[in-house]
């Protein structure tokens, strides 16, 4: 069965590079397998084969090509998924999106800008920064993931809380159906007439479409930056901190926080200098006005004092604020010294239960004796608790799963999510039913159904049951009984 | 209006078995499951269902062609939840959005649209109605984290939740914002919420047709205060101070232009920042309070029709000439005014233009403004409301709303939440 799908994938090899051109389709399994995984290495599948289209026109051929063939497709963007998104089908192709990288155009009047989906997201912000402009949503990742990624991913990053997700900042969208077809979603002025496709399709992980042209919103750059550091001796007075800082109307582009752990393995990898044996490390970042920045400033210095902050630093220069967040943005990679593997999870608590579920995490760690360090956005209740383990101790890996799901588990308690900005893909697609129930994925599906009723644009993720398109239930027809019997009733 | 027949007579009792209180043609559920079971009735019986709020959009966009049943949210009016510490409120749809607001102010918190108090949350998350902030805050879509719908057959389902931060699962409340009523019943919106600042500052000028006139027309493309007008609103809104909303008025095709910005934020830096803004806009006025021409979200007055123009705001000055051109081509005087900061402006044209007139307007500028569509994606204009007469004028012209881009898949939407086509039948876009 397996041999023969994979056959019928790679007998399109013909027809892709037709499309696409000899040197774009690799079917050489060494190549293949280059593909095999995104950020998310626990999953890997090779895929049958492997395309690289240069223009939109391409990619429609292409999927046309698949549609026909009944063969399932994958798009991939720069790879950094953290959820599996992007795993190859075993007997699919999978569309590489990373030749379409232009920056199309950008009006700084308008603060827009057209890209292509295969562009990074930082290149975006470079573009638009000689016209005082930035393109708001800002991963992590930001230096090497795809705007087309962000799409499907509804990315957010550290400055979210403040300046929304991608789904806030693309007014266009330029799509090639699961059919085939090359159409557009939202009509680029963010004022669209009829459903709101645009948004929908944001963030549906590459399920509905592929991007192949992106209308971003650009925002002017902050005319001040302040980044705020204060150490705490607790996760508690941290947290009192941030509880004050919101009740006092104020919203920070960005609110981190990081604890022992978590501090302790940023500062042997890159020395950012944190205030030692802090417990916890809590970065406020303020952007706006200056004179706006200044009063908050003030206030937020007041606030983390009062919350019994042992150290205070405050910076405004660029290269002082890179240096603050390096100590932050490395701590996923850092943790890698403390431990031989860890699990990097996403979930999402409701702000005033981070304290809560801190403590419940903290409990998880010593009864199973399992290490979890937290990294965290304080400001929108976003966990990413890194649970360590070593995978030579055997065991170990399925004791990190089970504190790692414990840990979802008590996200979904306290009326939060199973996933903040990482996405389910394959990862979490097994959590989606604690989280919502067979009626509300069956609707979501409705959705799905619309776009792709054979089911051949990336399947297997997001929903751990797919959904038979065929079959609406509760619809009935036959003769409206008012009508049929020549009444007017309303 | 109310039930006539034999069969009438049936489904009024398990109408009111369904949620308890019915009226003529009109079922008041009172909570989710009750919606439901309305639902459930209404799909038994094939009855075309429309669902109403505050009622006052429900003749905006084409009107459903049949309504068997008028499902009303209104008694479903509390606040369900207001978690002031994570800026999250949970709202039944029939709540009024005044009434909302006087809950989340005394918590010093808000919703960021500017809509009427008498709307309710589900007539303004399915109508997607927001006002000036838009340019700062977005939509209705913008501000919703969960919804619970209950769809055509009675099933009742939710995403998102109470947490801003959340990519779980298809977002369906982006597809029932904006969506009239056509995809299901909404029942309950989660909203992120906003601290209400401390301090706000309206800066405003006027843009007169060049000095030495005496108000009379000049002729287009040669209006100096075209091209300074659009000059003052691009300044205020790419400007680091942050506006909050760029709006801009002009109550005839040919006559001054008003200009107006909102500052938020606290006592000194709105202070600070509106001096500035004072400056960019040049002879500008400052106030505390809105100036009397600020305008709200958009609303149609009876007989009129209500125009929406959007696009990129370097077209603002094209948009703006091609208005006044069609205007005096086809005899109409539509007053101008919206968010131009956010490439949005409302057009309304008197009940006293005939409909001819108001149809061949609207097919003219949507052939300026909006061109290709498809090719270019940079502009569109929309009819949001209009009487009788002047929808059937447009019915050969592009219709109220012209081209829509991904038609074909909206109603592949609305057959898989809708098959029996009962949800408001007939209103836009299915």
């Amino acid at each position: 069965m397996t041999a023969r799908a994979s056959t019928l994938a790679e007998s399109l090899a013909g027809a892709m590079r037709e499309i696409c051109g000899p040197a774009d389709v690799l079917t050489d399994p060494l190549e293949r397998r280059t593909y095999e995984c995104d950020g998310l290495t626990s999953h890997r599948t090779v895929p049958a084969l492997v395309v690289l289209p240069e223009a939109a026109a391409e990619v429609a051929a292409v999927v046309r090509v698949c549609a026909s063939a009944g063969v399932p497709f994958v798009a991939r963007g720069s790879g950094t998924g953290l959820s599996g998104g992007a795993v190859p089908h075993a007997e699919g192709v999978l569309i590489v999106m990373s030749r379409m990288r232009r920056v199309l155009e950008i009006d700084p009047v308008s603060r827009r800008a057209v890209v292509e989906p295969g562009v990074t997201n930082l290149s975006v912000t470079q573009a638009a920064a000689p016209h005082g402009l930035f393109y708001a949503p800002d991963p992590s990742s930001q230096v090497v993931c795809s705007v087309g990624g962000n799409v499907a991913e509804n990315s957010g990053g550290a400055h979210c809380l403040k300046h929304g997700f991608t789904v806030n900042h693309v007014l266009g969208l330029e799509i090639v159906t699961p059919a085939g077809e090359l159409t557009w979603l939202g009509d680029g002025t963010g004022v669209g007439s009829g459903y709101d496709l645009l948004g929908a399709f944001t963030g549906s992980e590459g399920t509905l479409g592929i991007v192949t042209k992106i209308v971003v919103k650009l925002t002017p750059a902050p005319e001040a930056v302040h980044l705020v550091l204060a150490a705490y001796d607790s996760l508690e007075a941290g947290g009192r901190a941030v509880t004050d800082i919101i009740a006092a109307g104020i919203v920070p582009a960005a609110i981190e926080m990081m604890d022992a752990l978590s501090i302790e393995a940023a500062e042997a990898a890159v020395h950012c200098g944190y205030p030692e044996g802090a417990s916890a490390v809590l970065l406020v970042e303020l952007d706006g006005p200056a004179a706006e920045v200044e009063a908050e400033l003030a206030t937020v210095r007041g606030i983390c004092e009062a919350a019994g902050a042992r150290e205070i630093r405050a910076a405004d220069d660029p290269a002082q604020r890179a240096g603050i967040w390096a100590g932050r943005k490395s701590a996923f990679a850092a943790v890698g010294r403390l431990s031989p593997a860890y699990i990097v999870q996403d979930g999402v608590v409701p702000r005033t239960a981070l304290g809560d579920v801190l403590a419940r995490i903290a409990k998880l760690s010593a009864e199973t004796g399992i290490r979890v360090a937290n990294v965290f956005h304080a400001g929108d209740g976003n966990l990413h608790p890194l649970v360590l383990y070593n995978d030579a101790v055997p065991g170990e890996a399925e004791q990190a799963e089970v504190v790692s799901g414990a840990i979802l588990d008590a996200c979904i308690e306290y009326g939060g999510s199973i996933t903040g900005e990482h996405g389910v893909g394959v990862d979490k697609s097994r959590y989606m039913p604690k989280m919502f129930s067979a009626d509300d994925l069956d609707t979501m599906q409705l959705v799905r159904c619309a776009f792709d009723p054979a089911s051949l644009c990336n399947p297997g993720k997001i929903f751990p049951t797919p959904r038979l398109c065929g079959e609406v239930p509760g619809h009935r027809r036959g003769p409206h009984p008012a009508s049929a019997s020549g009444a007017e009733i309303f | 209006m109310s039930f006539r027949t034999d069969a009438a007579d049936s489904i009024r009792k398990e109408l009111l078995a369904a949620c308890g209180e019915v009226e003529g043609s009109v079922a008041f559920p009172a909570s989710t499951e009750e919606a439901a079971a309305v639902m459930r009735v209404a799909a038994e019986h094939e009855l075309a269902v429309v669902p109403r709020g505050g009622g006052s959009r429900l003749s905006w966009g084409t009107p459903a062609t049949r309504c068997d049943l008028v499902a009303d949210l209104t008694r479903m009016s509390s606040v369900v939840e207001h978690s002031s510490g994570d800026l999250v409120a949970r709202l039944q749809a029939g709540a009024r959005m005044g009434d909302v607001a006087a809950v989340l102010a005394a918590a010093g918190q808000e919703i960021a649209l500017d809509v009427p108090g008498g709307a309710t949350v589900g007539g303004v998350v399915a109508s997607g109605l927001a006002g000036p902030r838009r340019l700062r805050y977005g939509t209705p879509r913008d501000l919703l984290i969960g919804i619970t719908i209950v769809r055509a057959d009675g099933t009742v389902a939710k995403s998102g939740g109470k947490v801003v931060k959340n990519v779980a699962g298809y977002d369906l409340g982006k597809l029932f914002a904006g969506s009239a009523g056509t995809l299901g019943l909404i029942t309950e919106a989660t909203f992120r919420l906003h601290p209400l600042p401390a301090a706000r500052a309206f800066v405003s000028a006027e843009y007169g047709p060049m000095p030495g006139g005496s108000g009379g027309v000049v002729p287009p493309g040669e209006n100096g205060a075209v091209s300074v007008a659009c000059d003052a609103v691009a300044a205020a809104a790419n400007s680091p101070l942050v506006s909050s909303a760029v709006e801009l008025v002009r109550s005839a095709p040919g006559g001054p232009i008003l200009v107006g910005v909102l500052l938020e934020g606290s006592a000194e830096g709105v202070q600070a920042r509106s001096m500035r803004m004072a400056n960019l806009l040049g002879k500008a006025e400052v106030a505390v309070d809105p100036p009397d021409w600020w305008p709200g979200a958009p609303r149609a007055v009876d007989g009129e029709t209500l125009i929406r123009a959007s696009f990129w705001v370097s077209a603002l000055g094209q948009v703006l000439d091609a208005v006044e051109t069609t205007a005096g081509r086809f005899g109409v005087s539509p007053v101008i005014e919206g968010s131009a900061g956010a490439g949005v402006l409302y057009l309304r044209v008197g009940g006293e233009a005939g409909a001819h007139a108001v149809a061949g307007f609207v097919a003219g500028l949507r052939g300026a403004v909006a061109g290709e569509r498809n090719a270019g994606q940079r502009g569109a204009v929309t009819v949001l409301a209009a009487p009788a007469p002047v929808r059937e004028e447009l019915g050969g012209r592009g219709g109220m709303d012209g081209a829509v881009p991904g038609l074909a898949l909206m109603r592949a939407v609305k057959d898989q939440f809708d098959p029996g086509h009962r949800m408001a039948p007939g209103r836009f876009p299915c």
